[in-house]
């Protein structure tokens, strides 16, 4: 009997240390809120697979748990409505149409021509017009991790928004310091799949910062498959590993950055993905790839009993207050009151002061009516 | 010592344990009743309504049958039903009126294209007040977001509405909810506004939020504020100042799952039950035409009305299948298995007035009710079915909707009314726009209202105005114009016109087009620029008698427009937008110029500078290494070198 205590004890003391390991799991990564700003800078109908890319992201971002309100998502264009779609409401991922990343419940943040690079930079600072809705603002603290993912046409040192304009390193790395002066960021992961990519974050200079990109300088970035039906290429070959890989991700699992890095080696994407993590304070083995992808929440669970307050009652509205406003007669208007238009009395004008040009012809006149009839005349005028 | 203390703490641990579990399994059996102790009104709305249901089915059977039998004016036949929009009418059961209503309905109508026509209009009534000071803070069936927006911003009407395709009156008939292609956004603030113009703009950014379309887009160039034309469809007590609306149009602006996904949580069930189970995305966009728009107005001193209307054509053609056979599957990849729990009614229209004896096609399943609405100046017959209904889901406990069609002879009704609009004349310096108008009716002219906004890029000629009909000039009994400051507002133009009988009218003017500025440019110029579509309202005669009592309940489709006398109805043509090209300069120049500057300096003056400054020297070459040695031997001798 004293034995199976023992032994029952021991299990009970094994197992608390397990939870406390787990309980430090827990804050280890210091962060308490996930956010994704997700950019596809190009626009028309052939650059359909950067659209793609950014909906990869965003699938996989929404499934691993960061919720609309979190997520800034930037489409320069619109594929899936676009006329040119063979099958609309929807962006492929795949050839052969097995995946839809566009989804039935997208939520698009910022489209069109309002994707420049002065509200990419302004997004990013948090220094928006006071009337821009809150679905369109980045309300990081500091104690949010940041996913930031940028895909389109690139070359060695800029990014280009929209064939109009573009955006250099330089530029983005102001911006991070910005945003780490601001508190704005606990943590930012920062990944950009464009040709020639690794020159994007060679000018970074804030801490905590990781970055990712497909292609070293002097590399492009390629496209993955054409599909035959749509009639363009439907993904590029980083971002298309890359959505792989985190197809096997889950809320809950413990994969790390290490294994993000070996994301499309040079055989299946024929240009070098690089990596930069000298500016991240943590160790990259062991930062969860659920702390940038996902939004896992800390639950605290408690066996105290809450008592609820009394029920809310419904204060009934007072009917005598609308007494006098049944005074006022109330009823639908006309809809083409054609009497009441003809008979439109026009608008009182303004009084401005005289134009010059009126001042001129006024002046011109006293002027040649004094010559003729002679300046004795002013003095009965003035 | 230490083990004797952790075989305590251990069974500490247990009695805990033990402790929680029998605590647990009590509060499982509480709860139940616990939640029925808060008392709010939702309970016994769901009594009232499942009792109001339950017991006048029998006798609502019977009224629609009264509608049918008795052909006379439609002002008698409908009798009075459960909530009626005015508050002046009392609850017909006992107990605390609802505070907000839910009511869904589904119009189909097949085209004589072979194409089909399918209308979802939701209603929300809301009895509040917001032009009183108190803080509305319970929102129950109407959108937190939408009465937020209202009481911030004073708004007495708003009207959106997102279109992707053009609606083609010729071969489709009249719309029961027009709209233009692109966004359209026109509202009505109240009185008390001072700053209408900022309000506006606030009011435009919160839109674009809460729909994921970019109507911050709307400024001051795209704004206009008409003088006759978008009279408030609530109700009003006092003549309306004009000086209180404001409507602006995005033809540019796309329609996509990103606008329907925030649509559609607008709703009281959103997309989890009852006809909105419907809304597919895949399918609602592989159409001819596709129209979203919300409606808030107030009906009555004390309540408010939100309309949400979603407009779909399907072609006959993209979805596949020869055959002329629409089912419910077919058009939306869905069938309906329930209505949605938190309506008072929800209903399916199906337009048979073509099919009197089921000799065009063949509606199944079939259902006795019928129903006759004078609508869009036609009195039109509709076979319902009930949603709220059990027996209407069949053994299956689905409802799959399948028109099948035998003949297809017979031609539509043509439309009295159409517009269209194009532009004239070549060359990216000048041009000409031309509206036409048709009156289709054999006999009868009707007044016609013509809005016209035009961007201050194009810039209209103003005198060149001419309205014709039938060859002769048509003067307008109102012109109301206001021209455009570059940059800063767009033209308008309203004409109030009169139609003869059986005739063409056409409104042409003359416009030169602007260079813009640099930037001003979008990133893709070759595109073209979008002008907005021209709005004709006109009262417009109708065939039999409209009904004009407000008080009666009548199915929403048929109650849009409100109605002031029997003989005309109002109907609103939208034209089709124009897509104009302005002189677009060529991007790349700045480069070019740089390039050929730098070399044109470089080479030319470069060489030039050469010439002028440098100075020449004749230079003897050096000697060979024997010279040099020989020249080294002579200077030492002292003797010239060679």
């Amino acid at each position: 009997m004293l034995i199976l205590m023992t032994l029952f004890s021991s299990c009970l003391f094994v197992s608390s240390s397990n939870i406390e390991d787990n309980v430090g799991n827990f804050f280890s990564s210091g962060h308490t809120n996930n956010w994704a700003v997700l950019v596809c800078t190009s626009r028309f109908w052939f650059n359909y697979r950067h659209v793609a890319n950014t909906l990869s992201v965003y699938r996989s971002v929404k499934r691993l748990g960061i919720p609309d309100s979190h997520i800034v998502l930037m489409l320069a264009d619109d594929m899936a409505c676009n006329h040119r779609n063979p099958k609309p409401a929807t962006v492929f991922s795949h050839k052969n149409m097995e995946l839809n990343v566009y989804g039935d419940d997208v939520e698009v943040d910022y489209r069109g021509y309002e994707v420049t690079v002065e509200n990419f930079l302004r997004v990013l600072t948090g220094r928006l017009p006071p009337s821009t809705p809150r679905s369109k603002r980045l309300l990081s603290d500091d104690r949010s991790n940041i996913l930031i993912y940028l895909t389109g046409h690139g070359g060695n040192g800029f990014l280009k928004f929209q064939d109009s304009e573009e955006i250099s390193n330089v530029e983005l790395a102001d911006a991070f310091q910005q945003m780490w002066q601001k508190r704005r960021y606990n943590e930012l992961l920062f990944i950009i799949d464009t040709c020639q990519g690794a020159s994007m974050y060679e000018r970074f200079y804030s801490p905590n910062l990781m970055a990712l990109a497909s292609s070293q300088v002097g590399e492009d970035s390629l496209s993955h498959q054409p599909d035959l039906a749509i009639g363009v290429h439907l993904m590029d070959r980083y971002t298309f590993y890359l959505l792989e890989f985190l197809e096997d991700i889950h809320p809950a699992s413990k994969t790390n950055m290490n294994d993000l890095f070996k994301v499309c080696p040079k055989s299946h994407c024929v240009s070098t993905p690089g990596h930069r993590t000298d500016l991240f304070l943590r160790d990259p083995g062991s930062v969860l790839v659920t702390d940038f992808f996902g939004s896992v929440r800390k639950v605290e669970i408690t066996v105290e009993t809450i008592n609820l307050t009394s029920p809310i009652m419904q204060t009934e509205e007072k009917s005598a207050a609308y007494g006098d406003l049944q005074k006022e007669t109330y009823s639908f208007s006309d809809q083409l009151p054609v009497s009441e238009i003809i008979h439109q009395k026009p608008k009182q004008k303004d009084w401005h002061p005289p134009d010059g040009f009126i001042l001129g012809l006024w002046t011109l006149i006293l002027l040649v009516f004094f010559k003729t009839y002679g300046m004795k005349h002013l003095k009965h005028i003035f | 010592m230490a083990a004797h203390r952790c075989v305590s703490s251990a069974l500490l641990v247990f009695l805990c344990v033990l402790s929680v579990f029998t605590v647990a399994r009590s509060q499982e059996t509480t709860p139940p009743g616990g939640h029925g102790a808060p008392a709010t009104d939702g309970p016994q709305t769901v009594t009232e309504t499942t009792g109001q249901t339950a017991g006048q089915p029998a006798a609502e059977e019977r009224r629609w049958e009264a509608t049918e039998v008795k052909e006379a004016t439609p002002d008698e036949s409908a009798a009075e039903e459960q909530e009626a929009p005015a508050a002046d009418t009392a609850a017909p059961s006992a107990g605390p009126r609802p505070k907000d209503d839910f009511q869904e309905e589904l119009v189909i109508r097949p085209l004589h294209s072979g194409d089909i026509y399918a209308s979802f209009q939701f209603r929300t009534l809301w009895e509040t007040d917001f032009t009183r000071e108190n803080k509305v803070s319970h929102y129950r069936l109407f959108p937190k977001s939408l009465g937020q927006v209202i009481s911030k911003f004073s708004v007495r009407e708003l009207h959106i509405s997102f279109t992707q395709g053009y609606w083609r009156t010729m071969q489709w008939g009249q719309p029961y909810q027009p709209s233009p292609p692109g966004a359209e956004l026109w509202v009505w603030f109240q009185d008390s506004v001072t700053d209408v113009d900022g309000t506006w703009k606030e009011l435009t950014n919160v839109l674009s939020g809460i729909f994921c379309a970019s109507l911050n887009f709307i400024d001051s160039t795209n704004t206009v504020q008409p003088s006759a034309s978008f009279k408030p469809l609530g109700i009003v007590n006092e003549v309306t100042d004009h000086r209180f609306l404001r409507y602006a149009t995005l033809p540019r602006e796309i329609v996509c799952t990103e606008n329907l996904t925030p649509w559609k949580k607008l709703l009281p069930c959103g997309s989890k039950a009852g006809l909105a189970v419907l809304m597919k995305s895949e399918k609602l966009f592989h159409s001819s035409f596709h129209s979203q728009a919300v409606h808030i107005r107030p009906v009555s001193p004390t309540s408010w009305e939100l309309r949400q209307t979603l407009n779909v054509v399907f072609d006959l053609h993209t979805s596949g299948q020869g055959k002329r056979e629409w089912s419910l599957f077919k058009m939306f990849s869905r069938t309906l298995t329930e209505a949605c729990p938190l309506a008072s009614s929800s209903k399916i229209y199906v337009d048979v007035t073509d099919n009197p004896q089921g000799e065009q096609f063949e509606l199944s399943p079939a259902t006795p009710l019928l129903s006759q609405e004078v609508v869009l100046g036609d009195r039109r017959t509709f076979s319902v079915y009930d949603l709220t209904q059990q027996i209407t889901f069949g053994t299956v406990r689905s409802l799959n909707l399948l028109i099948r069609w035998k003949s297809s002879e017979g031609d539509m009704l043509r439309p009295l009314l159409h517009g269209e609009r194009y532009v004239a004349g070549y060359g990216l310096q000048t041009g000409e726009i031309h509206t036409l108008m048709y009156n289709y009716h054999p006999y009868r002219s009707f007044p016609v209202l013509l809005l016209d906004s035009v961007p201050w890029y194009l810039r209209l000629y103003i005198h060149t105005l001419t309205v014709t009909s039938k060859g002769k000039d048509n003067k307008p009994s109102y012109i109301h114009y206001q021209p455009s400051k570059d940059r800063l507002r767009p033209h308008l133009l309203e004409m109030l016109v009169q139609l003869p009988p059986n005739s063409v009218t056409e409104v042409t003017v003359q416009f030169e087009r602007a260079l813009l500025k640099w930037t001003e440019y979008t990133p893709d110029p070759n595109h073209g620029f979008y002008v907005g579509s021209s709005v004709i309202s006109s009262l417009v005669p109708s065939i039999v008698a409209m009904d004009t009592n407000i008080t009666q309940e009548r199915p929403l489709f048929s109650s849009f427009f409100p109605c002031k006398e029997e003989s005309s109805y109002f109907v609103r043509v939208y034209t089709e937008p124009l897509l104009v090209n302005l002189p677009t300069p060529d991007f790349s120049m700045p480069y070019n110029v740089i390039c050929l500057t730098c070399t044109v300096v470089a080479v030319g003056y470069g060489s030039l500078y050469n010439l002028l400054t440098r100075s020449f020297q004749i230079e003897e070459p050096s000697p060979g290494l024997a010279k040099r040695l020989a020249n080294i031997i002579r200077r030492m001798r002292g003797v010239p070198p060679l």
